[in-house]
């Protein structure tokens, strides 16, 4: 699997190499891109729907107006965490899907520390604490399964996800019982914060705070991934865990840090969602956000910054469901089967890299 | 049934639920157990699962004989397959990934097509009924044995014999563990892994329209807890032998069913910690297993232990 992890190395090569390798990239995203449209165009009419018409309702539900915009970045603020969940730990070359997991346990663990110190701390210090909390939960969480790969060889993909269905359990039994807010009748919570502990907007957007966190967090991972010493060696050991031995590198401490800081990732994201959207953990944190993120992280090639781009992209497709159904009536699982033809487009698409007939000699 | 039986509701509760629930898991397992013979992993899975779930039980529903829909669930299955194993062939294209896509797409399109199936009840399978001796309706229910899982019983023998006894099934093997050799020999190996896939697909559409039509035995979009993914874990433990996939599959439907059978009790207060137990205990016997090696049983051309 280490062939997933990004090229270790950046050597400037002259202008016609960049070139080609420009065109490497460029030519099985776009032909990802026709085929996930084709396909899904097909789909929708079969279903019986005009695909012209369910197209420009995407575009609208995801990117037509403000209020949609809005919609669109409230939902990318988790989508850019859980996309570095996955594009972290591949750094090292290892393949996580259990971010979904993480995320709820860490906002459980927000959500609780929020409960407990809210008497006594005031917002400006009691929302640091609480994306702490998440992030040690959620580093902890993925932690293990690093751990585990390094210390046990346990396959990392097959761990995380059977982690992440243990994560739920927990996260369902914790807010059942020990941390159940009495008043929540219908739908078990833990005690909802106070008005004036939800996160605000961010000044000038009508978005709250956790879209700008996940931003910087993807800045800050970029930089340390691509100009530090650090991430020069992450990408060693992921690309080539062999050489990287050989010259002395901790591989099994940086594949576990990797991991780990993904969990972090992912823990942030329920943390956020705790504190700037739902208010209290409870199921709706179960949203899918740890899913998506695999996709993103993929569509990314896992580059820590090409997360937000496509964060906001899947953010907006997956904002449109609401609109489908309304307008439509078409399943809000249709936005889910777009998403997944996009990935199967992307992963297949894979195969037009780096072949010969587009380059010259 | 607790005051027939008192405690001995619990182990019988189990044992039948060890069945019903482990039918999937040895379907799921079962082909899965196939494919990684021939040197690929399907992660993909899950959603074949809940695709033949969804068919099974929309043809259930549409023609009023669930075997028909237990065959059309094993087309769709197949189809999926084919796809994976296809798609996987081409170069740089790696089935790790493409596994998790299809899990995704083959998901979303189960809960699209599904969406009209959820109010609407399909006739169940008739199960075989070896309780018939009690008059205790715990005892019943517990030994109602579903057909599936004695078909599913007698396909993994079947698989265990061709594997070691038939043409096809040395071949695959040769595949799955040198492709350097069955190419030497003549072999394609693309061929071997899209039909290892296929068969592996269908078996997964099997284990779905188990879920549907069996038990729980209806359609819903929380019809599978994961048990796609937790039959990849349990090849492992079934060390790539198709006959320890009965074994397996009943121990993990066993624990399952431990905390539907205590809740039935009347004991409810643990019960999503003894819902997590089936993935406690895969997790443990991945960790306690340590990394499987050729002596194992383990493919050699297979990505996961390399």
């Amino acid at each position: 699997m280490n062939t997933l992890a990004a090229p270790a190395v950046n050597v400037a090569p002259p202008l016609g190499e960049r070139l080609a390798a420009l065109f490497d990239n460029l030519v099985p995203a776009l032909a990802a891109l026709v085929l996930t449209v084709l396909l899904f165009s097909v789909a929708v009419a079969l279903a019986g729907f005009d695909p012209l018409e369910v197209w420009g309702l995407i575009l609208m539900g995801g990117f037509g107006d403000a209020f949609a915009w809005q919609n669109t970045l409230q939902r990318a603020a988790p989508l850019i965490l859980t996309g570095l969940a996955v594009a972290l730990p591949a750094q090292a070359g290892r393949v996580i899907i259990g971010a979904e997991g993480a995320l709820v346990l860490g906002g459980l663990a927000a959500a609780a520390l929020g409960n407990l110190l809210s008497a006594q701390a005031p917002p400006l210090l009691l929302w640091p604490l609480m994306a702490l909390a998440g992030m040690l939960m959620g580093g902890f969480w993925i932690g293990i399964v690093g751990w585990l790969r390094e210390k046990r060889e346990v396959n990392e993909t097959i761990a995380s996800l059977l982690m992440s269905f243990i994560a739920i359990a927990l996260f369902n039994q914790m807010v059942e019982t020990v941390l159940r807010d009495p008043a929540s009748l219908n739908k078990p919570s833990t005690r909802p914060l106070a008005d004036n502990y939800l996160l605000p907007a961010m000044p000038g957007l009508d978005v709250h705070w956790g879209l700008g966190v996940g931003i910087v967090v993807a800045i800050v991972a970029w930089a340390v991934v691509k100009l530090t010493p650090l991430g020069l060696s992450l990408r060693v050991a992921g690309g080539n865990p062999r050489t990287a031995l050989g010259v002395g590198l901790p591989v099994s401490w940086l594949t576990i840090g990797a991991c780990a800081a993904g969990g972090a990732c992912a823990g942030l994201a329920g943390a956020v969602e705790v504190a700037a959207v739902h208010g209290a953990a409870n199921a709706s944190l179960i949203a899918g956000y740890g899913y998506s993120g695999i996709l993103i992280a993929f569509a990314a090639r896992f580059s820590p910054a090409g997360v937000v781009p496509v964060a906001v992209l899947v953010g907006g497709i997956a904002a449109s469901g609401s609109l489908l159904q309304r307008r439509l009536g078409l399943p809000d699982a249709s936005v889910t089967v777009l998403l997944g033809f996009a990935f199967v487009a992307l992963i297949g698409c894979e195969t037009l890299r780096g072949r010969s007939f587009w380059r010259k000699g | 049934m607790g005051e027939t039986l008192g405690w001995w509701g619990v182990p019988l509760a189990i044992l039948g639920g060890a069945i019903r629930v482990g039918t999937p898991l040895l379907w799921v397992s079962l082909g899965e157990t196939v494919t990684e013979k021939a040197g690929r992993i399907n992660l993909g899975l899950e959603g074949t699962l809940l695709m033949g779930a969804m068919t099974a039980y929309a043809v259930a529903l549409s023609t009023g004989n669930p075997w028909l829909g237990i065959v059309a669930a094993a087309v769709v299955g197949t189809l999926f397959g084919v796809l994976h194993g296809a798609l996987c062939s081409l170069t740089r294209v790696n089935d790790t990934a493409m596994g998790i896509a299809l899990m995704l797409a083959g998901s979303g399109l189960a809960f699209w097509l599904g969406k009209p199936l959820i109010q609407p009840s399909a006739p169940d399978l008739q199960s075989i009924d070896l309780g018939g001796w009690s008059a205790m309706p715990a005892v019943q229910a517990a030994l109602a044995i579903n057909p599936l899982f004695v078909i599913g019983v007698l396909l993994a023998f079947a698989v265990y014999w061709a594997f070691g006894h038939t043409r096809v099934g040395l071949r695959l093997r040769v595949v799955g563990d040198s492709e350097n050799a069955a190419r030497a020999f003549g072999l394609s190996p693309s061929g071997y892994r899209i039909a290892a896939t296929a068969f592996g697909g269908a078996c997964a559409g099997v284990g779905g329209a188990s879920l549907s039509l069996v038990y729980p035995g209806a359609w819903s979009e929380a019809l599978s807890s994961g048990q796609g993914v937790m039959a990849v874990a349990l090849v492992i433990f079934a060390r790539w032998d198709p006959r320890r996939c009965i074994l397996a599959g009943l121990l993990f439907g066993g624990a399952s069913a431990i905390s539907p059978a205590l809740q039935a009790m009347g004991y409810s207060s643990g019960y999503y910690l003894f819902a997590a137990l089936p993935y406690v205990l895969t997790l443990a016997l991945l960790i306690g297993l340590g990394k499987p090696g050729p002596s194992d049983g383990a493919p050699g051309e297979l990505s996961l232990n390399r």
